[in-house]
């Protein structure tokens, strides 16, 4: 999908074409000039004919369309997604429930904020809202691609539904929360498509630079004539235009605005929208990341790491024990439980059915312990308190070598579950199994990344602080925030701001929209409220919270881009010199010649040499823009090395290469030898 | 003792010189600055200028001060030669003509003392002392406040406030400007320049005809000369002339004060900005620049291109045999890359390319180290620019000393670099355009005479004030033309880099990380001579080449 194709160079034409209405090209000062100067030298061509003019003036031309087409290239890709959205986005009528309570039919958009509205198994949901009535599973598949179902309910951080999507089961009732035109699916068709994109600040910046320059160089061209005329050289219009289009920074120019569109597109590719090129751009600034533990850091669920035997007790006797004390547990740590026991003590999965005399006890909030029944044998498994107060209700004692060992994987971050067992009515522990809280693959080498690149990672957890320090300390983030309230990640977001950091983080629920907001960069998950997807201003539609480092690294290549092609177009200039100064002075101070120091045939080819290369370069770079520089994170000191002796020393060199070899084919051209 | 051993001893001293200064000078300068205390005669100043010295004000007020004060400045000073002939001593000299005395008033009001008469015969001893000596303090310590304002944008934050104009000018003419030209006069006294009010001497010269050499209070003159970047010489052949710069001592000397406050203030900014590694890189960008043009003017006249000087031998034309080639150059260098404009030879009468450097160093508008104050000013501008692109290049929106580099600093810093060419460039345009200008070209028809007219414009738009004397610019034309490029040349970059101070003192500071771009290691020296050389180098590419590109090639 971000491979670029030749293709759509063609059939982006006519889009191209029609941008070269002056009051769109006005919006972009370089090109605008390059289009004034490509008119006027057309209306000189027909009093003053030759093919030298004519070849500048195909090619002035040319230069704008390339451009044209580079931006036309970068928008055809998001109106592709557009079009998917708006056939999602059919009419669909609601049955708005009335305040007396009936239902009436209503078209989706005359619906209202407050709205309530009911949708049943097989209907679009009209718009979007918050589920007050219910549970349905919902396919979602018309805004993020995912074709697997998802659970919309009533209260609790699941309830948000958008416009344009199915209820698969079930009846539900919605309450409106935008208003019509302003729903998510229309901001997304606006945004994919480019119409309400607007110059972002720091693009606003580099577009004064360019200005300026452009400036600077038209006044610098301005000037020449008088200076040349004291040389008795008389320089025409197109030549001037020539010398002054090849020197304003064409380049960047003519791909800025596709750099920008290619990077919210990029974005777009990996289902985050941005609600603003803004806060893309901030994205690249950030200095903090709040990450959640749950689901970002962690896979999401404690597993069994290690069974731990009190004294007197085989290995494999407590495994044994445990597996058998879990084969009726069906939560993620219970089967973690019994996958341990099989891959670390070689014990075969038994199933229910082996055990005619069991009773599977459940786990309940009371016992806090469950369990399993086998004749005259019972085996349990809880929490160390609930565990110990079992065992001395039924004769036994415990040691205070069970006690350490609980401690001690408390103390590492850990949750200990003790095991015991009963036999004819005497009670004894066997041993504790260390669950953990398992830290995803790749974390580590992720946040080592962000250390070099300046990001801040704090891991946020409702643990308390020494589970959190343990897993923080594995996952190797540079700070934590244990038992963290909503409160407490707002506190922490104003702190790093005052102190001129940029903050972000991802979130899903109601109660994280104020800090959604506050976040220079707030990602919410799709499948959260419309609070926290209103409040934050990016969503991300996989609901992949590790996703916020990809945002990261898209907001910095966006920016590389740019620079490293402003870079690149100003470094060009120098060669454009070397080949049009001797071509135009040469005649009058032989001297000069020394100057064309790439040896050019005439002065007629090394001016069109010039030109064409300054065209072709806009299309050649065309994929870079809309790929974005290679980007590896690493420290400033060497990614700016390694941009500026790319960007830097190989924009000085490759014109100097380009222009000669143009040169060698375009002497050859008739007219202009 | 060969000319190349003397040449490279005279760089080796001058260059430990400015080494052994650099700390405790550039020190001092940054306490001067921040101190709270005011000196008693300072607040006697204060009192009889009705100034509250405790009022800090913002950018705006800052700037209308200082417009104020320049624009009073150059009334009086035009008054004041006017007026001469009415007033003690004059010398007899009648009151200097309209053009001439704008001209003049705006060139020493702008820091540029661009000369076009001829001053032991044009302004007495009153005019010499009470109003060109005077704005050689004044000039000079306007060009230091800004860089100090421009300064405190970056320290501070968080505020609209960037200093008082009069208290920071009052105490650069008071505690740095005036102590060290006493020492300094004292210095040239002893190595032989003249210091009197006497009428003149009659002498004979080697052909035997009678001349009249004025005295006057030359050596006073002469070290406020140098140390604040003026140029304006007491006599017309400026440092050339053996009452101003008698033996290769004095050369020497005049040279290091020229230089010294422009590259000491680097120091100043280092420790403003609470960080010296970043005011080690600015003097590193600038003495790089400074060494490459060293070498290359002193190669193109120590190999004396051209038919001419290879048949004398050497390019000693418009050279004084007491300072030779090498001091030459250096000197050349020196006024050209600190906006001085003082002369020890004539650079008219260097080889093309070797004038051509001069040119081209004041065409990188006058930073390298630049004149006192405009050089920091200057450089600091182009390196927020050269940080825009670099900080992208890193991936984040550009930010330099802390401070975030948005569309509003970028447009002020486009402005800033927009105005010196402009003015540059079209006024030689006009100039080339009209006959009557094209009349006070000496070397018709020949590059050398588009360089003059260039190298007029170039001097008086950067501030510098030196010439290719051959241009005769005593003419209605040129002494209007270049009195308004010299005032605009001055003050419209001013109030730019002033706006720019305001801006980025109102920001809250940045935090440094890993992720932020290092402006002080050698890798963005060297991209910021990248820009200084491209950026502003470019831009009078086409000029230079009709010139001394087409002369020297």
């Amino acid at each position: 999908m971000t491979t670029f194709k030749p293709k759509t160079l063609l059939t982006s034409l006519p889009d191209a074409l029609r941008k070269l209405d002056p009051r769109v090209m006005w919006k972009n000062p370089v090109m605008f000039v390059v289009e004034v100067g490509a008119a006027g030298s057309t209306i000189l061509a027909f009093t003053d004919s030759s093919t030298f003019v004519w070849w500048i003036v195909v090619w002035l031309w040319l230069t704008v369309i390339f451009a044209n087409l580079a931006e036309a290239v970068a928008e055809g890709r998001g109106k592709a997604q557009a079009e998917t959205l708006r056939r999602a986005k059919t009419e669909t009528t609601a049955r708005r429930l009335t305040a007396s309570g009936d239902e009436e039919e209503v078209p989706a958009t005359q619906l209202r904020l407050g709205d309530l509205v009911i949708v049943e198994a097989g209907q679009i949901i009209p718009g979007d809202g918050d589920v007050v009535e219910g549970v349905a599973s919902v396919d979602e598949s018309a805004i993020t691609g995912e074709s697997a179902p998802v659970i919309r309910e009533s209260g609790g951080d699941r309830s948000a539904v958008t416009g344009g999507t199915k209820v698969l089961s079930d009846r539900i009732v919605v309450k409106i929360a935008t208003k019509p035109g302003e729903s998510f699916i229309d901001r997304m068709i606006a945004l994919v498509e480019g119409a309400s994109r607007q110059k972002t600040p720091n693009e606003i910046a580099l577009n004064i630079l360019l200005a300026s320059l452009t400036i600077v160089f038209l006044i610098a061209t301005a000037t020449l004539p008088t200076f040349a005329a004291y040389a008795h050289t008389s320089l025409s219009l197109v030549i001037l235009v020539a010398l002054l289009v090849c020197l304003i920074p064409t380049t960047i120019g003519a791909l800025l605005s596709a750099i920008g569109i290619a990077g919210m597109d990029r974005l777009v590719q990996r289902n985050v929208l941005a609600m603003s090129g803004r806060a893309v751009e901030a994205a690249g600034d950030v200095n903090t990341l709040l990450l959640d533990k749950t689901g970002t850091i962690t896979l999401g669920n404690r597993q069994a790491s290690e069974f731990i035997p009190v004294q007197g007790v085989s290995d494999t006797e407590l495994a044994d024990a445990a597996q058998l004390s879990s084969l009726a547990d069906e939560t993620p740590e219970g089967r973690s439980i019994v996958v341990l026991a099989k891959t670390g003590y070689g014990l075969r999965e038994r199933h229910t059915g082996e055990l005619p005399h069991a009773t599977f006890v459940e786990f309940t909030a009371q016992t806090r312990m469950s369990g399993v029944d086998v004749d005259n044998r019972q085996v349990r498994k809880g929490a160390a308190g609930a565990v110990n107060a079992w065992i001395r209700e039924h004769g036994g004692t415990t040691d205070a070598r069970l006690g350490e060992i609980v401690d001690g994987i408390s103390a590492s971050g850990g949750t200990p579950l003790v095991v015991a067992e009963s036999i004819d009515g005497t009670a004894r522990a066997l041993g504790v199994i260390h669950l953990k809280d398992v830290v995803k693959a790749g974390m580590r080498e992720r946040f080592d990344q962000m250390r070099a690149m300046g990001i801040r990672t704090v891991m946020i957890t409702g643990d308390n602080a020494l589970t959190a320090k343990a897993i923080a300390e594995e996952a190797g983030v540079d700070d934590f925030l244990a038992e963290a309230t909503p409160e407490d990640k707002m506190a922490l977001i104003k702190q790093e701001q005052e102190g001129g950091r940029l903050v972000a983080m991802t979130g899903d629920g109601t109660n994280d929209a104020p800090a959604l907001a506050q976040a220079d960069v707030g990602v919410a998950m799709n499948s959260g409220t419309s609070a926290a997807k209103e409040a934050g201003n990016m969503v991300d539609l996989d609901s992949n919270p590790t996703k916020l480092i990809e945002i990261v690294e898209i907001g910095k290549q966006l920016l590389i881009t740019r620079g490293s092609l402003t870079t690149f177009s100003i470094a060009n200039d120098v060669a454009k010199y070397f080949a049009i100064l001797p071509a135009l002075f040469a005649a009058a101070y032989p001297g000069l010649d020394k100057l064309n120091i790439m040896g050019l045939h005439s002065p007629e080819s090394a001016i069109v040499s010039a030109i064409v290369f300054n065209a072709l370069v806009i299309v050649a770079l065309v994929p870079l823009a809309l790929r974005g520089v290679r980007y590896k994170p690493s420290s400033a000191s060497a990614m700016l090395r390694r941009n500026l002796l790319v960007y830097g020393v190989g924009g000085l060199i490759t014109p100097f290469v380009g222009i000669k070899l143009l040169d060698l084919v375009i002497s050859l051209i008739p007219g202009l030898r | 003792m060969s000319d190349t051993a003397a040449g490279l001893l005279q760089v080796g001293l001058l260059l430990a010189c400015l080494a052994a200064v650099y700390r405790p000078f550039g020190g001092y300068l940054a306490r001067v600055y921040t101190s709270d205390n005011d000196l008693r005669i300072e607040r006697a100043t204060y009192k009889l200028l009705g100034v509250d010295s405790k009022a800090d004000q913002t950018w705006a007020v800052y700037a209308r001060s200082l417009i104020a004060f320049s624009a009073l400045s150059v009334v009086l000073l035009y008054l004041l030669q006017r007026l001469q002939h009415w007033l003690p001593l004059s010398l007899g000299l009648p009151n200097v003509e309209s053009g001439l005395a704008f001209n003049t008033a705006a060139s020493f009001v702008s820091n540029t003392n661009w000369q076009s008469y001829v001053p032991e015969a044009v302004m007495g001893h009153l005019v010499q002392f009470a109003g060109l000596a005077v704005q050689n303090f004044l000039s000079a310590a306007v060009g230091i406040v800004v860089a100090i304002a421009l300064l405190r944008g970056f320290s501070r934050s968080t505020t609209d406030r960037l200093g008082n104009f009069w208290v920071d000018l009052t105490r650069t003419v008071l505690r740095v400007l005036l102590p060290i030209a006493v020492l300094g006069t004292v210095a040239l006294v002893a190595m032989g320049v003249v210091q009197n009010f006497s009428g003149g001497h009659e002498v004979t010269s080697v052909v035997g005809q009678t001349q009249t050499l004025p005295g006057g209070a030359v050596a006073s003159q002469e070290v406020i000369k140098e140390l604040g970047t003026n140029g304006g010489g007491y006599y017309n052949a400026n440092s050339a002339h053996p009452f101003e710069n008698p033996n290769p001592l004095s050369n020497l000397f005049e040279i290091f004060l020229l230089l010294v406050i422009p590259v000491c203030l680097t120091r100043t900014f280092g420790l403003m900005v609470k960080d010296r590694r970043q005011g080690y890189a600015i003097l590193g960008v600038m003495a790089t620049i400074w060494s490459a043009f060293v070498v290359l003017a002193t190669l193109f006249e120590v190999q004396g291109a051209g038919s001419a000087t290879q048949a004398a031998g050497a390019a000693l034309e418009g050279k004084e045999t007491r300072f030779g080639e090498w001091a030459s150059a250096l000197f050349a260098v020196s006024t050209t890359g600190t906006s001085t404009g003082a002369v020890n030879s004539m650079h008219d009468s260097f080889t093309p390319l070797g004038g051509g450097t001069a040119l081209f160093h004041m065409m990188l508008g006058e930073v390298t180290p630049g004149g006192t104050g405009t050089g920091l000013y200057g450089m600091l501008i182009l390196a927020v620019l050269a940080v825009f692109v670099a900080g992208l290049m890193v991936g984040r929106t550009p930010e330099y000393l802390k401070k975030k580099i948005t569309a509003r600093e970028m447009k002020l810093v486009s402005l800033y670099i927009l105005t010196t060419p402009t003015l540059v460039l079209v006024g030689s345009s006009i100039a080339m355009g009209l006959a009557t200008a094209r009349a006070s070209i000496l070397n018709t028809d020949s590059p050398h005479g588009f360089s003059e007219v260039l190298y007029a414009f170039t001097s008086a738009g950067n501030n510098n004030g030196s010439a290719f004397a051959g241009i005769s610019a005593n003419t209605p034309f040129y002494n209007t033309a270049l009195g308004l490029v010299m005032l605009l040349g001055r003050f419209v970059p001013i109030v730019f880099a002033l706006a720019l101070a305001g801006s980025l003192a109102r920001q809250h500071p940045v935090p440094v990380t890993q992720g932020t771009l290092p402006t002080h290691k050698a890798l963005f020296v060297t991209m910021l001579v990248g820009v200084v050389l491209i950026v502003t180098g470019l831009t009078y590419f086409p000029a230079l080449t009709l010139g001394p590109l087409a002369e020297g090639l």
